[in-house]
């Protein structure tokens, strides 16, 4: 399999592997089955400085993936672009966008990085629900 | 360091083959229909080689023809003896090389064939009862490979012969994995049809075989000249030719000593890994198996992720996930002996080959556990349990 080079570095050293205790929000989406299952764990908090203060933002995110090289590298690059950034935004970044920070993906990968950005989607939106379930 | 334990896939031209090879290329360059001297040094070669396979299976030279190799020997059998018949039913297995499975699938939707797919158990291996049972007044050709290239596990094709010898059904055999390894003797198994393969057996790529018993009627493939007793038309590959007579007869001459070799590495490397690595399991039958093969899956983790692990640590195997795959199925054989797609996804094949050393196998148990620990600890689906 032709990886670039950036996706062979996150493959063999991810980032932000793990749990969050007490998360605030967890994204599990994929399936065993089909070869890939990811789990995003979020915790949101309010920032207090710079652009976005008031606002919440993503202040930890960590990951747990079962599949491929390109399903790893995409889940632990997600966690990087999306940390430190207000929910809205982060919900915004696509499939294409980690992609592209990954300098390219094969095309038959493609999908693992729709996993990544689905899962994190998954992660914020309990978050919502768990927050409007505590009012 | 390097270790190439992908022997299933291919394996490198051993160096007496090449030499073997070598003058056909450039020096005796002659066609093998002409009838100047040329012609004579190839059409010599191409005797001599096509007695060399046919005394290695005990078959006559008459009933070996040359084609590009196990692919088209599958088609070229199949195909013809089906276009040639007012019958309507075949026989095959579940867990057939596509090269036969896709052949069987395109008689079936495209010509209306009837296709029966025999279930071939946990074990990887056809059970004749099933056959018989199996066996109606419109069957016309059962087509079962020998040995299984993915699980290496190995049919009771001499039982199959038997029968398919009593009831006068067409019997063909995949033996692409087996051929050069396994002791096949056409007369004695009762075959009819058999395809082989060069570089399985460390001859060069694109040459083949399809034994043809002397009585079975089978018209060409395409229309040409009349090379190959006019059934494959084309001028015929020397070289290829030489290296892969070559290589059977070195094949042939040390089947005993190589086995026995790989049986004793591969059972190092199977008992090694499921000692040492926790939910690990070999698939397929341990003793109805080629002594080159160990298919082993990992609970909790995926096997592209395995395998390009290993990549980096100068390994390389293959694996049953479809992530590996263009087509993103996982594999049909391991399907076929009970797997679920998660335990597909997690299997690794290792395939021994001459070169193997019990140095390269040691390496492969050091490197193999932390990466399958460092994987699962990554896996969401190894806290569940």
């Amino acid at each position: 399999m032709q990886y670039s080079k950036k996706v062979m570095e996150l493959f063999t050293k991810p980032k932000n592997v793990g749990e969050i205790k007490n998360a605030d929000g967890i994204g599990e989406v994929g399936n065993p089955s089909c070869g890939d299952m990811m789990s995003i764990y979020i915790k949101v908090g309010k920032a207090t400085t710079g652009k976005n203060k008031g606002k919440e933002i993503l202040k930890d995110i960590k990951f747990k993936t079962y599949g491929c090289a390109a399903a790893i590298a995409t889940s632990s690059m997600i966690t990087e672009m999306a940390k430190g950034k207000t929910l809205e935004d982060a919900e915004k970044l696509s499939r294409n966008d980690i992609a592209e920070e990954l300098g390219g993906l094969p095309p038959i990968k493609m999908h693992c990085s729709n996993l990544a950005a689905d899962g994190l989607k998954a992660a914020i939106e309990n978050y919502r629900k768990n927050k409007a379930k505590k009012k | 360091m390097k270790i190439y334990l992908d022997h299933g896939a291919t394996t490198p031209v051993d160096n007496e083959v090449l030499k073997a090879m070598k003058p056909y290329f450039n020096e005796k360059y002659g066609n093998a229909s002409s009838v100047h001297s040329f012609g004579d040094e190839a059409r010599e070669a191409l005797d001599k080689s096509r007695k060399v396979i046919a005394d290695t299976i005990n078959a006559d030279p008459s009933e070996i023809i040359f084609t590009s190799g196990g692919t088209e020997s599958n088609n070229f059998a199949i195909k013809e003896i089906a276009f040639d018949t007012k019958k309507r039913h075949i026989i095959t297995t579940t867990f057939e090389h596509p090269a036969v499975k896709s052949v069987c699938k395109f008689l079936e939707e495209k010509l209306c064939f009837k296709i029966t797919h025999l279930p071939v158990g946990n074990d990887g291996v056809v059970k004749i009862d099933d056959l018989k049972k199996a066996i109606t007044e419109d069957t016309f050709l059962v087509t079962i490979m020998h040995a299984n290239n993915e699980i290496g596990t190995i049919n009771p094709i001499e039982e199959i012969g038997k029968i398919c010898r009593e009831k006068r059904i067409i019997f063909h055999t995949d033996a692409v994995q087996s051929f050069g390894k396994l002791n096949i003797d056409v007369k004695k198994m009762n075959i009819d049809l058999m395809s082989m393969s060069a570089h399985k057996i460390y001859g060069p790529k694109g040459i083949g075989a399809l034994y043809v018993r002397k009585g079975i009627k089978l018209n060409p493939m395409f229309q040409g000249g009349s090379q190959e007793f006019k059934k494959r038309p084309g001028t015929e590959n020397i070289p290829g030719i030489v290296g892969f007579a070559k290589a059977a007869e070195i094949a042939n001459n040390r089947m005993e000593k190589d086995n026995e070799k790989m049986r004793e590495l591969r059972d190092i490397l199977i008992d090694g890994v499921l000692d040492t690595i926790p939910s690990s399991a070999l698939n397929g039958s341990a003793e109805k198996r080629m002594t080159n093969n160990a298919n082993i899956r990992f609970d909790y983790v995926e096997g592209e992720s395995m395998l390009m692990h290993l990549n980096l640590k100068g390994i390389a195997c293959s694996t049953g996930s479809a992530c590996s795959s263009q087509s993103l199925q996982p594999s049909h054989v391991l399907k076929a002996i009970g797997l679920s797609d998660e335990q597909s996804h997690g299997s690794l094949r290792f395939t021994l080959g001459r070169q193997t050393t019990k140095k390269d196998i040691n390496y492969l148990l050091k490197v193999l556990p932390p990466i399958i620990e460092n994987l699962r600890k990554m896996s969401p689906l190894y806290k569940c349990r």
